[in-house]
């Protein structure tokens, strides 16, 4: 994974399923033990669109939302946020946040967890792109006469 | 005298109980899972969601295994969910643009960067019924294509033609939108505030009232300028990190439609347009959805206003299946004392009205106790509108 800025690192965590964070978070061994101090929480976002794509912002309508808050037994905090209602996804992501904030812990991390999650959501998408691709229109004009 | 009757509570319980043994239905079959619901009859899944205003798709599933596939229901259980949550955050606006892209086509253009992907779409089906999945025939899994290991991107249409000032911009003004679940809807009502009303509008009735505009009442003549559906990224601004994050994609779908012209004096001659925006895949509510847009434009516009989708109070007021069913469905409950109210008034004018006939014709109008019920009666509908308010979730 090129970017492993926080943002970068919550949007992959969000984009991936619990279950696979779950799997890889497994290996990951002994781990410090941590608290909840905010959640894990379920409520909504309201989603906005634009007019046109790229006009005046609108309201769209909702969309459930969970976040979850943890600080490690050092103090250190991680925040976690994920669209629907999974409590543990959103642990997770913020355990994920929190562990990466630790110079011995983050290559662990990074190798263990993101770097398989990074590339299994790079070959989704192009698996999504590849069948989209299918069913692009080659158009071919009849010529008529010679 | 005001008497108060209870009763019912043994016959309700055990029509709860009939109706949950219907839904189940054979005991011999095994019980339809939720996940199969939002696997297998995802388009319902996406109208529930949309037209309820949450997106959810778990829920949107359980809503509509709850409702024995009523949309309807479905819907009104997933609204009525949707006001037990706090909201937490307010997303950035989505950029349909960077959508990554399932279907895209356009009705303007043959060649058009990206390219025309037909997705997973029932057009150009026969529209035959496929016995092949009664026998429960294996399907084959969907083709790819090795070669492509990007998504190409695919630009928005119209954005080409703005290059030419052909087609009206969409600019943001930065201004702050409406929020209808926030403040009661008013009108006029500005753009914003329609097309939030129009997104969780009712698609048959919306749909009944864009066709009504390709058939003259209010005709503006539109193309499909570009529909597109996909996965969109959900950002969210989060003040612990002050910065906007991802907090992961949804299904969205699209429909720009490209109008006949607008012009004045002053500004040359352009293409207007009208915009659908949908949870899911739901290309026929987009269609729809932007139709109806465009048709209440005509004021902003300076079209006359002939047909009944240009009436932004008749249209808006009218589209949530919320509200309207649960104003048509309140007809069920019990009107025991209104109703005989109105037998004890009806008997009395057909009373008088016997007298009257006996006595001949000139005496028909003599009765000012009469008169002042009937009026009462009529100005009685208005009761009817202010009881409409109470039902809007």
């Amino acid at each position: 994974m090129s970017d492993t800025s926080r943002g970068a690192r919550q949007r992959l965590l969000a984009l991936s399923t619990r279950e696979r964070i779950e799997a890889c978070w497994s290996t990951l061994g002994e781990l410090p033990r941590h608290r909840c101090v905010r959640g894990p929480e379920t409520g909504m976002a309201m989603l906005r669109g634009r007019m046109g794509g790229t006009g005046r912002a609108f309201h769209l309508g909702e969309m459930t939302l969970t976040r979850a808050s943890v600080a490690l037994d050092d103090g250190t905090l991680g925040h976690g946020w994920v669209r629907g209602r999974d409590h543990r996804h959103a642990e997770l992501i913020a355990l994920c946040d929190a562990l990466a904030q630790h110079t011995e812990w983050q290559p662990r991390l990074e190798r263990d967890v993101l770097a398989p999650l990074a590339e299994e959501l790079t070959a989704r998408q192009r698996r999504d792109a590849a069948t989209a691709a299918a069913t692009r229109v080659d158009f071919f004009t009849l010529v008529r006469g010679e | 005298m005001y008497v108060a009757v209870k009763g019912g509570e043994q016959a309700i319980a055990n029509a709860h109980r009939w109706l949950a043994d219907r839904r189940r239905g054979n005991r011999e079959r095994a019980e339809l899972e939720v996940e199969q619901i939002g696997d297998q009859l995802r388009l319902a899944v996406d109208r529930v969601m949309s037209e309820a205003s949450l997106y959810d798709p778990e829920l949107a599933a359980l809503a509509f295994k709850q409702a024995s596939g009523d949309l309807t229901e479905a819907v009104f259980l997933l609204r009525a969910y949707r006001t037990t949550l706090p909201r937490l955050a307010v997303s950035e606006p989505l950029d349909t643009a960077n959508m990554r892209i399932e279907r895209r086509i356009s009705a303007t253009y043959k060649d058009i960067p990206g390219g025309q992907i037909l997705g997973p779409t029932y057009d150009y089906t026969h529209r035959l019924l496929d016995f092949l999945q009664l026998a429960g025939a294996e399907v084959p899994p969907a083709e790819s294509r090795d070669d492509v290991t990007e998504a190409e991107p695919c630009p928005q249409i119209l954005e080409l033609l703005n290059d030419e000032g052909l087609v009206e911009q969409e600019l943001d003004d930065g201004s702050e939108p409406a929020d209808i679940t926030r403040d009661p809807p008013d009108y006029p009502m500005d753009r914003a505030a329609r097309l939030q009303m129009l997104a969780r509008g009712d698609e048959g009735y919306l749909l009944a009232l864009g066709y009504s505009t390709q058939r003259g009442y209010g005709r503006n003549h539109p193309f499909a300028g570009e529909i597109r559906l996909g996965q969109v990224e959900v950002e969210i601004h989060v003040d612990e990190w002050d910065e906007t994050i991802c907090v992961g994609e949804i299904a969205l779908s699209e429909c720009q439609l490209i109008n006949q012209f607008g012009g004045s004096r002053e500004a040359a001659p352009q293409f207007t347009r009208g915009y659908g925006l949908a949870f899911g895949h739901n290309e026929r509510k987009t269609m729809a959805m932007a139709l109806v847009d465009r048709a209440l434009r005509a004021e902003e516009l300076g079209e006359p206003i002939v047909g009944p989708a240009q009436q932004a109070e008749f249209v808006l007021a009218h589209a949530d299946s919320v509200d309207a069913s649960g104003f048509v469905s309140h007809l069920k409950l019990p009107h025991y004392v209104d109703f005989q109210s109105e037998l004890d008034l009806l008997r009395r004018l057909r009373r008088e009205h016997a007298q009257n006939t006996s006595f001949g014709q000139s005496e028909s109008h003599g009765n000012p106790a009469t008169e002042e019920e009937t009026s009462a009666r009529k100005s009685g509908q208005g009761k009817h509108d202010r009881e409409g308010g109470v039902h809007g979730l």
